[in-house]
């Protein structure tokens, strides 16, 4: 499994991304931003729909994440609360189809410059090359 | 309105495993509102479903639809449009969508994507609580408002029991006693002496212990 390259589908809000924007591909690259991972931005993590996710997931993602504000700190109040709600419907989901429920997460990181950005990306990335490709594509079966 | 709950995906994906083309059919009405069955849902249950073929390696087409209703003939009728593309349905409508699609369509499978549980409101977002049980014989003019056929664990007609304890019934602490509740707005509503009035034996022929049940109106019908 070690030439796996997972296939990671990240949805950051307008303002936990902020860095993408500033650093671009290049600079996150150089920051450490594993090339598995990769990054829509969306106006806030709130507008993010259940299915959305799951289409991710049909599109050929090994695993799908979330990023945005924190909690009791959202731009939008309460748009990362909603999404982290609708990232546990995701587990749930993935739990009764038997497939790994860590393989969504949701992660709730202050706007601007944080090199956590970069951590929980390569959290995943470390995460999901262990798991191996997702259940979900059929390539198992 | 009806409240339903989507069955779990493991046992819609196992229901419908011999099927290679499905019909996911949502319904427009109670089970939009509750969020159990409407075209959200259908749009969701459809990705679920081809994912959950996916990891089986199996090949499967999903066609998405919803009808106004599920529970009247001339919509149920309207299930032409998608002849040919189906060959089976999965309905999200309460129980009475899934009979209906069986009543009318002699050759058409049909399964549950819902399991539905009770008529209800929702007293805040995401919350449904039980307040009817369909019993055909009303007695909510006797009781504040407050039906204790649905909401009273036992459903007397003379309470509360020796259970109610604090105002909470005891099959659970977070449970009221609904008769309690009927006592407390009797006597706001300056009519507690209605609490003596004893209430006769129920004839429970009009709640389905006497059958299927069935209501015809001659003003309506030709």
């Amino acid at each position: 499994m070690s030439d796996f390259t997972p296939d990671i589908k990240a949805f950051c809000c307008h303002y936990t991304s902020q860095q993408t924007c500033a650093e671009g591909t290049e600079g996150l690259k150089q920051d450490g931003f594993p090339g598995s991972v990769s990054l829509f931005r969306v106006p806030c993590t709130g507008k993010i729909q259940v299915s959305t996710l799951l289409q991710a997931f049909e599109d050929g993602a090994d695993a799908v994440y979330v990023v945005g504000c924190p909690v009791d700190g959202c731009h939008n109040v309460k748009g990362s609360q909603r999404a982290a709600k609708r990232v546990g419907a995701v587990k749930q989901a993935l739990s009764e189809l038997d497939v790994e429920a860590e393989r969504i997460e949701m992660f709730h990181l202050e706007r601007g410059f944080h090199p956590e950005f970069v951590a929980v990306a390569q959290e995943m990335d470390k995460k999901i090359k262990k798991l191996g490709p997702s259940p979900l594509k059929g390539e198992s079966a | 309105m009806i409240i339903a709950e989507r069955k779990p995906i493991a046992e819609i994906v196992e229901m419908t495993r011999d099927h290679e083309k499905i019909l996911v059919l949502g319904c427009r009405g109670c089970v939009t509102v509750c969020s159990a069955g409407g075209e959200r849902e259908v749009e969701l249950l459809a990705s679920l479903l081809r994912l959950g073929a996916k990891k089986e390696g199996r090949k499967i087409e999903v066609q998405e639809g919803s009808l106004v209703r599920q529970c009247d003939k001339e919509y149920v009728d309207s299930l032409d449009s998608w002849n040919g593309e189906y060959d089976a349905i999965v309905s999200m409508a309460c129980g009475v969508g899934v009979n209906f699609i069986a009543n009318l369509r002699s050759s058409t499978m049909v399964y549950p994507a819902v399991n539905t549980t009770f008529f209800g409101g929702s007293p805040e977002q995401g919350i449904w609580t039980e307040q009817c049980a369909g019993c055909g014989n009303c007695v909510l003019h006797l009781t504040g408002g407050l039906c204790p056929v649905a909401r009273c664990a036992k459903s007397l007609m003379n309470g509360p029991c020796g259970g109610s304890q604090n105002g909470k019934c005891e099959i659970h602490s977070e449970v009221d006693c609904i008769w309690q509740m009927i006592h407390d707005r009797l006597e706001h509503l300056d009519r507690k002496e209605q609490m003596l009035e004893v209430a006769p034996i129920r004839d429970w022929r009009t709640a389905g212990h006497g059958g299927p049940r069935k209501t015809k109106r001659d003003d309506l019908t030709i």
